[in-house]
């Protein structure tokens, strides 16, 4: 047993990715939560599409 | 960990810097600039929010496109010295790990840009992808010294894509958009071929230089940069463009025409003798040919708006 060891350049290796992957996860999730806002706040259909209203989804009687 | 475990497990244990490298982030530059530009040159504007959304789903979806490259050609780019550094062929990246990644950001990123902007758009993202991965990597590249003449379609995709994203509809413009870096691929890559080498013969690579000869290609070179031509100055007069594309149109392609001129009447013992001097210039000028001319259209657009 040689005890604690320093941390092997694999260790890093790993690290780096991990960050990086959490990062762009979290860009990912940035993004999608501020389309939603922008396409909710302008009133979009919930669900339309290629910004399109379909006739099928108009309110009645309106 | 013992150490023989800690160097077999390195071979494929990536840093996010080899991710990254795997998405082939020059070519993605280019594609999300002309993109760009095709976005806001577009006689229709987004929300800001869902400019910037498309533009990353679509660098996404060049990035996926690069790494199913990566992953198909990694027994030819580990000959090539161009090449043999890549995540892949160099042993950083696993091949099925390389193909995981193109599939999955290929399928993100196409979803992520209908929802984002419309499925016109996506359906043209899509295409893009496949015709890339299965038209030009699997198809093409291995077969025919047309292979980047008609692969070269894949790289012309995005300004469509980006116009699309705006307008929801395809136009003349966004046509002769495709048409300008269509025309322009063949003697960018060209160029490169001629000062690479053996590079592509090889890797058994049939690009014009090994099937046809240097010779022909340096005058595939010329007759491909005189019918850029018309295509720039078309663009430059029409609703995309304007007095900085107008500008632009002609002293890039005057530029760009003298250095086609002079690879083709260049001897390959006087270009050995130079280092290949005129074909590097000329590909590093072919560089600054469409960053310039898409640079001029975004120019003039801006000059609309202001006025």
């Amino acid at each position: 047993m040689s005890g604690i060891r320093a941390t092997h350049e694999l260790h890093a290796r790993r690290f780096s990715r991990n960050l990086g992957v959490a990062v762009a996860l979290a860009v990912f999730v940035a993004v999608v939560f501020a389309l939603t806002v922008v396409k909710m706040k302008r009133g979009d259909p919930l669900q339309g599409f290629d910004h399109v209203v379909r006739p099928g989804m108009e309110v009645s009687g309106s | 960990m013992p150490d023989l475990a800690i160097s077999a497990a390195q071979e494929h244990e990536p840093t996010f810097g080899d991710y990254v490298a795997l998405l082939k982030p020059r070519v993605m530059s280019l594609v999300v600039f002309t993109a760009l530009v095709g976005l806001l040159v577009a006689p229709a504007s987004l929300h800001a929010i869902e400019a910037v959304a498309a533009m990353l789903f679509i660098a996404l979806g060049a990035g996926a496109a690069g790494a199913l490259n990566m992953w198909y050609d990694a027994d030819i780019d580990s000959i090539m010295r161009r090449t043999m550094n890549r995540p892949v062929p160099s042993g950083r990246v696993a091949p099925d790990e390389a193909l995981a990644i193109g599939i999955g950001l290929s399928g993100l990123s196409v979803v992520m840009l209908g929802l984002a902007t419309n499925m016109l758009a996506a359906s043209l993202l899509a295409i893009t992808i496949l015709f890339y991965v299965a038209i030009y990597t699997i198809w093409l590249k291995r077969r025919t010294p047309q292979n980047i003449v008609i692969g070269g379609a894949a790289g012309a995709f995005p300004p469509v894509i980006g116009w699309v994203a705006a307008t929801g509809s395809v136009s003349l413009e966004a046509c002769l958009m495709f048409a300008l870096i269509f025309m322009w691929t063949p003697p960018h890559f060209w160029a490169l071929a001629l000062f690479m080498r053996s590079d592509y013969e090889d890797a058994g690579v049939p690009m014009l230089t090994v099937t046809h000869g240097r010779p022909a290609a340096r005058r595939h070179i010329l007759a491909y940069t005189l019918l850029l031509v018309p295509v720039s100055l078309w663009l430059a007069l029409g609703p995309v463009g304007g007095p900085v594309s107008l500008a632009a149109a002609v002293v890039l392609n005057l530029m760009f025409i003298r250095g086609a001129v002079r690879i083709c009447m260049r001897a390959e013992s006087v270009a050995q003798g130079d280092g290949y001097a005129a074909e590097k210039a000329f590909f590093r000028a072919s560089l600054f040919y469409l960053f310039l001319h898409f640079g001029a259209f975004l120019a003039d657009a801006v000059v609309r708006q202001a006025s």
